[in-house]
């Protein structure tokens, strides 16, 4: 017997036919600016990119050479203590989102990250100002790690909750059948057993503010030298290629575009690595 | 007579408002298979769990009543205690993802921090996984991730971790209830090897598994304790009507 005529059947294919080259279409414009500003940039940014725009200072207006060591090793001081700071809170606050998922805490706590997306960098930045600066007397790299640390924790709460959340009950039972207590099933359990997918969302998480300009305008404020004080201020990539962006000298704007390649190979490096992370350590349950 | 392993008396179990176990009287004696029957949601899982605690996990969840465990009250006892003593193997294989095959067969010694020696290691490997019928397919793979192995060396691989506590009590959640006609035999033979060591207490569905494994049965009907009798009696002179009808296949 005949349920679908041969008719419908072919109406049927070309339809989906169609469906799928929209698709693909949709797909191509979508990726078509993303290619283009990756190109831009690394046609822009490799002229500068030698060995002493890696290990030199910037040079005054006027002299030509010079690099960006200040700024490369401010971000990675930067961003690394912003990372030490948010790890922990993050972490431990998905944990308990995951483990109370449905508590009025819980709730509240959801709530808040929801609206820490949301709020603008700059006014991230205000808030590290008026609790770290404004006290201090100063501008320090590390306001400037406590505005990012902020603008981390929601993508890795987030991702990591949702990790956690996968972790099967059957696991955890096994775990407390064999009486192991509580706590230790989540640490030496839960928590490697998700450990790709959270430490994923970690990285993701940073290779999100890199970039970030402006919650250091206010804080980490910029440094043209070399410094590891994170009680003073400091230099990064994005405030030097902020600086030297709107700076009207030629030589400038060059360190800037290879200052842009930098930080776009940073974050390159970043999700490569995140996907070799999750390929070779997530945990099939 | 010597004492029974475990004895429960009076004993309710409740999830909220619901009562699930309802007044279940029953002494265990020390090396005997005991199965567990009765239609689906009748209380067995729950029962089950009573013993080595899991129960009182869910919330809601609570108990009234007795359980001895060597005449000691294990409600008494802290859980952590109660379980290493009263081991568990579950309806699906559920072997830790993130540890090979040997950390698998440790896992109650390795997240418990108890110190063993190389030595003490190997032997307890060895021997687990010998009394799981498993040593032969995986001594040399012993390095791999449990989670590579088929279902049925799964589920062996968790009877070897839960051997290795060398519990007083094994509980047996229908452990071959996921698993293939040939794996259920080889589970099945492993539970008569077990049973010397051992205490087994395995829920099954299967009536000629239970017949096959097991000295005693205690049937459940609606949460209550119905029958309890040894296997072959229960199966051959039931003395209650509803044990019949479900021996019978009047209802599943
Ligand atoms: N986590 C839970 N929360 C609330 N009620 C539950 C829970 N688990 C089981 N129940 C209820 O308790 C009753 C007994 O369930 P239990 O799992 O003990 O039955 P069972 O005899 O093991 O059934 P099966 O043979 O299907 O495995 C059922 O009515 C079930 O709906
Ligand atoms: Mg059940």
């Amino acid at each position: 017997m005949q349920i679908v005529s041969i008719k419908r059947l072919r109406r049927r294919e070309l339809r989906s036919k169609l469906v799928r080259s929209g698709v693909l279409f949709f797909t191509l414009l979508t990726l078509l600016p993303l290619v283009y500003i990756l190109l831009y940039i690394v046609k822009q940014g490799i002229g500068a990119i030698n060995w002493s725009f890696f290990v030199q200072l910037p040079k005054p207006v006027g002299e030509s050479g010079g690099g960006i060591a200040n700024a490369l090793a401010g971000s990675f001081i930067i961003v690394g203590v912003a990372t030490l700071l948010a790890v922990p809170i993050g972490i431990a606050s998905a944990l308990y989102l995951s483990e109370h998922s449905n508590g009025q805490l819980a709730g509240a706590i959801r709530f808040c990250v929801e609206v820490l997306v949301g709020i603008p960098s700059i006014v991230v930045g205000i808030v590290a100002y008026d609790w770290l600066v404004k006290p201090m007397g100063y501008f320090s790299a590390l306001s400037g790690s406590v505005a990012l640390a902020i603008m981390m924790l929601p993508i890795m709460i987030r991702s990591a909750e949702e990790t956690l959340k996968r972790f099967p009950t059957s696991l955890r039972e096994a775990s407390l059948a064999l009486g192991v207590p509580y706590y230790k099933t989540i640490i030496k359990v839960l928590l490697p057993c998700s450990l790709s997918g959270v430490l994923s969302g970690i990285i993701l998480s940073v290779a999100r503010i890199v970039g970030e300009t402006a919650p250091l305008l206010f804080t980490a404020f910029g440094n043209p030298y070399l410094t590891t004080n994170i009680l003073r201020p400091m230099q990064s990539l994005p405030l030097l290629i902020y600086n030297y962006a709107i700076s009207p000298y030629d030589s400038w704007h060059q360190l800037a575009w290879g200052a842009a390649l930098v930080l776009l190979i940073w974050i390159l490096l970043l999700n490569i690595l995140t996907r070799i992370i999750i390929r070779r350590w997530s945990v099939r349950y | 007579m010597e004492r029974p392993i475990l004895e429960v008396k009076d004993f309710h179990a409740w999830f909220g408002t619901h009562e699930v176990v309802r007044n279940v009287n029953l002494s265990l004696h020390r090396n005997r298979v005991i199965a567990v029957m009765g239609p689906s949601g009748c209380g067995k899982t729950t029962f089950l769990r009573c013993i080595n605690r899991m129960h009182e996990l869910t919330p809601g969840a609570r108990t009234e009543g007795q359980i001895l465990l060597e005449g000691e009250d294990i409600y008494r006892m802290s859980p952590i205690m109660l379980r290493l003593r009263v081991g568990m193997v579950f309806q699906r294989p559920n072997p830790f993802p993130h540890m090979t095959i040997y950390e698998n067969v440790l896992a109650g010694y390795l997240l418990n921090n108890i110190k063993l020696n190389r030595n003490d290691k190997e032997a307890i490997v060895e021997s687990s996984l010998r009394k799981a019928a498993l040593w032969e397919e995986v001594k040399d793979n012993l390095k791999k991730k449990g989670t590579f192995l088929s279902g049925g060396q799964q589920q062996r691989l968790c009877i070897a971790r839960a051997i290795a506590m060398k519990p007083d009590i094994l509980l047996l959640d229908e452990p071959t209830s996921a698993l293939d006609p040939i794996s259920t035999a080889g589970i099945e033979e492993l539970l008569q090897e077990l049973k010397k060591n051992y205490t087994l207490i395995l829920v099954t569905h299967n009536m000629q598994q239970a017949a096959r494994v097991s000295d005693d049965t205690a049937f459940f009907y609606m949460g209550e304790l119905v029958e309890f009798a040894p296997t072959r009696q229960l199966f051959t002179a039931p003395q209650d009507q509803r044990t019949q009808n479900y021996i019978t296949g009047r209802f599943s």
